[in-house]
């Protein structure tokens, strides 16, 4: 026991004799043993180094208009590459999961003479919800994370993280944050994930916490289909997918503005503090490995977010059949939510169903606007046959008449709920993921509530102004 | 007077003479081999007008203007190098 | 001309690829623990996936791997345990990666230690080296991206810098497979001591300085006698060490001493709480 207290007493002594010069010494004795080493041993062209390849580079890339045209051509091609390239595959799954699949799970169930309610909680509710999931989110995922991890590889994306920083820094937030944030365009759980690139725990929480306002791959389908069919209506035909791309586009740039909003107010309110120890090193760019890019990234991250996802999809889908076929008298649990969750939705601009829609599909985003078609027409006139609990998708001129006639949607409804879609509550799993990186109870409750408050009080804004002037 | 880092232009070099900073920003710069007697050469800065990029012990590490301001050095001129 | 023959098939790489086996994750008894250090950016995760023939992600990025990852392989039917800790420039600091990468080394008590270091930056890398060389003497130092640095017009004599550094280096370019099996044959013999090494340990300018760590070093070999590197310990506990100075107070040097392995390492890392 004495011979321990002894060392540390003794080392406490020497601490104050030596004093705070102490840990400079030891580094830089340290350092100068490395410079004399590497001396001896390294030889340098001089002539090659000269014609640096890096050096010209990194100038073009952190060029103040170069620069960022090239992050804006990149950001545009990978979306674009992400959404164009998973319509087709897309298209396939869903005829694959959401058609074959389907019908002859239930030419199964008829065969095995399996009593309805069982066909229908099990194929309807939790298989479709989870092929839904599947064949919308994994063609993007899987062309989103490869070319987003290529350009990481590359050395590209810190750069990026360099150019945009000050931007960070304004708010109290780190430049590495405008990494996760784009990851985060493609899924949030996997932006929350890349946060831990962020070294200091201060702002690697702010990043966490408004990583949700970079809207995902599972909302961008909801927006292009809201801009397409209502926003668009609003401009004259020639103008019509012009207006509709853009009101998709302010949305998203609205997300970013939010994001930065929040990060200052987060270091000026509950993540005040110095803002820690900032490191950034631009590392040399690296051919990317592309096959293991591949490999690796459809592994490492769609697999797992899609994994995560399923999981969460399957209840989801039993819930949601669940809701709509079980009655108490005459009325389907989900008429009576619908029903309590009215007068709140319209004070808000929306109504019932849009609200429960987002409720029962906090799991996947993806299957927000089907819930919502199959809730509006089971509950109100079925106009289109739809079945209870059958979550289904229609041609976009059917959606416009079934929102507007049967849902009694107005334009107000439809920039809400846009509102409202980069405005709520972050996935489940991208919930399950912030408490995993935090394992902090407080942080993983702000980070979810925190968004749909924000929702709340914009939308009950809009929808107030809205009657005021309109 | 005493120039601080972010006096240095891009392309210049300078010799590091003292890190102002103290705890774990000073412990930090020490592990990214920024300390006394350090060379290094401003490379380029951020289209945004901070950070700056420096050549340190051949790596590139950006610091902000914050930081930079914290650090004294005197300069390299060109002829000497 | 027969020996010569032996010898040729011997550094063949083909010889020796044919005596890895990659076991994933697959490890249970290890023979031996090896740790895999580096800076960040230096190729660490590649030779990690090509020992182990895991695929961890490979990223260009500072704290990429955040937890441990741990693989293992069989090479000459001995079973290794391989175990790549965050990549740090340091191990003086006090970030959490360089905390779990510390105590790994002092408290997980690796039979060898591979450095991964970036030719092309090899000064810098150098600084977390020769920190390493200070806690344990059982190092391979793996010369890594040397295609770049040629590129670069940087020639790195490795023969000198493994006189200089006193521990086999082996020059290789990772992604490509190149020197693998050549890093295979530097584990296992400074694993077994067919190796031995001789660190190179930094003196300390400052004679003050030098001589409290003298100092420090006999009061702590007082008590612990077996101790492989007093002189660390000694360097930390002046530096006011938190996690050094608790596993004195709480006896844990003394197991370390004895050959105890204690791995006391949070698997995870949660978020410290900012108030």
């Amino acid at each position: 026991m004495n011979a321990q207290t002894d060392i540390l007493q003794t080392a406490k002594h020497f601490q104050k004799e030596l004093g705070e010069e102490y840990h400079d010494k030891v580094v830089e004795a340290i350092y100068a043993d490395a410079a004399r080493i590497a001396d001896n041993c390294v030889s340098r062209d001089a002539q090659k180094a000269k014609l640096n390849f890096d050096t010209a580079l990194d100038k073009a890339l952190t060029h103040p208009i170069g620069g960022f045209l090239v992050m804006g051509l990149m950001f545009f091609i990978v979306f674009w590459l992400t959404i164009s390239g998973a319509n087709i595959p897309s298209q396939i799954l869903a005829d694959l999961l959401l058609d074959k699949a389907y019908y002859g799970l239930h030419g199964i169930a008829t065969a095995l003479s399996a009593p309805d309610w069982l066909s229908g909680f099990l194929i309807d509710g939790v298989y479709l919800a989870t092929a839904w999931v599947v064949a919308v989110m994994l063609p993007p995922m899987a062309i989103f994370f490869p070319l987003f991890t290529l350009l990481e590889d590359f050395g590209y994306l810190p750069r990026v993280a360099f150019n945009l920083d000050k931007l960070f820094a304004r708010t109290g937030a780190h430049g590495k944050q405008s990494l996760s944030m784009m990851m985060g365009f493609g899924c949030n759980a996997a932006g929350v994930i890349s946060t831990r690139i962020i070294d200091s725990p201060r702002e690697r929480l702010i990043a966490i916490i408004t990583n949700n306002f970079s809207i995902c791959n599972g909302r961008w389908p909801t927006l292009i289909l809201i801009g397409t069919i209502f926003i668009s209506s609003t401009a004259p035909p020639i103008l019509a997918s012009f207006v509709a791309a853009l009101s998709v586009v302010a949305i998203a740039v609205l997300g970013i503005v939010t994001t930065l909003l929040v990060s200052w107010g987060l270091s000026k309110t509950w993540l005040k503090g110095e803002t820690s120890v900032f490191s950034l090193e631009l590392p040399p760019y690296r051919p990317p490995q592309i096959l293991q890019t591949l490999y690796t990234s459809v592994i490492d991250r769609t697999a797992i977010v899609l994994w995560r996802a399923v999981q969460m999809a399957a209840p989801a889908g039993a819930v949601i059949w669940l809701i709509s076929n079980i009655y108490l008298g005459d009325v389907s649990i989900a008429g009576y939510l619908v029903n309590f969750l009215n007068p709140l939705g319209l004070l808000l601009g929306m109504n019932g169903v849009i609200l429960l829609a987002y409720i029962v599909a906090i799991p996947a985003n993806e299957i927000v606007i089907p819930t919502i078609l199959m809730l509006t027409l089971t509950l109100g006139s079925n106009i289109v046959g739809a079945q209870s609990g059958v979550i289904l998708e229609l041609e976009n001129t059917q959606v416009y008449t079934v929102l507007t006639q049967v849902g009694g949607w107005t334009l107000l409804t439809a920039v809400n709920l846009m509102l409202f879609t980069l405005l709520h509550n972050p996935c489940s799993t991208t919930i399950l993921t912030i408490w995993n990186e935090t394992k902090n109870r407080k942080w993983t409750l702000i980070a979810s509530l925190l968004p749909v408050a924000l929702g709340l009080i914009v939308t009950f804004s809009t929808a107030t102004l809205y009657r005021l002037f309109m | 007077m005493t120039l601080t880092l972010d006096q240095l232009k891009i392309g210049q070099e300078a010799v590091i003479t003292k890190l102002v900073c103290t705890g774990i920003t000073r412990r930090r710069m020490m592990d990214l081999g920024i300390l006394p007697g350090t060379h290094l050469q401003a490379e380029f800065i951020s289209p945004l007008g901070d950070p700056i990029a420096y050549r340190v012990r051949e790596a590139l590490i950006a610091l902000r203007h914050e930081q930079a301001s914290q650090i004294e050095m005197i300069l390299v001129e060109e002829s000497e190098v | 001309m027969t020996t010569d023959i032996a010898v040729d098939c011997r550094t063949c790489p083909a010889y020796n690829a044919a005596a890895l086996k990659k076991l994933g994750m697959n490890v249970e008894e290890a023979d031996y623990i090896i740790a895999l250090a580096g800076n960040p950016n230096t190729g660490k995760s590649t030779v990690f996936n090509a020992l182990t023939g895991l695929r961890q992600h490979v990223g260009n990025w500072p704290g990429k791997t955040v937890a441990r990852a741990e693989g293992g392989l069989i090479f000459n039917d001995n079973q290794y345990k391989l175990v790549d800790l965050p990549g740090t420039y340091s191990l003086l600091s006090t970030s959490t990666d360089e905390e779990i990468a510390r105590d790994f080394l002092l408290f997980g008590q690796p039979s060898v230690t591979v450095v991964v270091v970036d030719a092309t930056r090899l000064e810098r890398n150098l600084n977390l080296t020769l920190q390493i060389l200070e806690i344990t003497e059982s190092v391979v130092v793996a010369l890594n991206l040397i295609d770049e640095a040629q590129r670069h017009g940087i020639e790195v004599n490795e023969r000198q810098l493994s006189r200089q550094l006193g521990v086999p280096v082996i020059p290789m370019v990772a992604r490509r497979k190149q020197g693998i099996p050549e890093l295979l044959q530097a584990i296992e013999a400074v694993a077994k001591g067919d190796y031995v090494t001789r660190p190179h340990r930094t003196r300390q300018y400052d004679t003050r300085l030098e001589k409290a760590l003298e100092a420090m070093v006999q009061t702590i070999e007082q008590t612990y006698p077996d101790l492989p590197n007093p002189r660390w310990v000694a360097l930390r506990l002046l530096d006011g060490d938190a996690s050094i100075e608790e596993a004195i107070r709480e006896h844990r040097l003394g197991d370390l001493s004895r050959g105890k392995s204690v791995v006391p390492i949070a698997d995870t890392i949660s978020l410290e709480v900012v108030s």
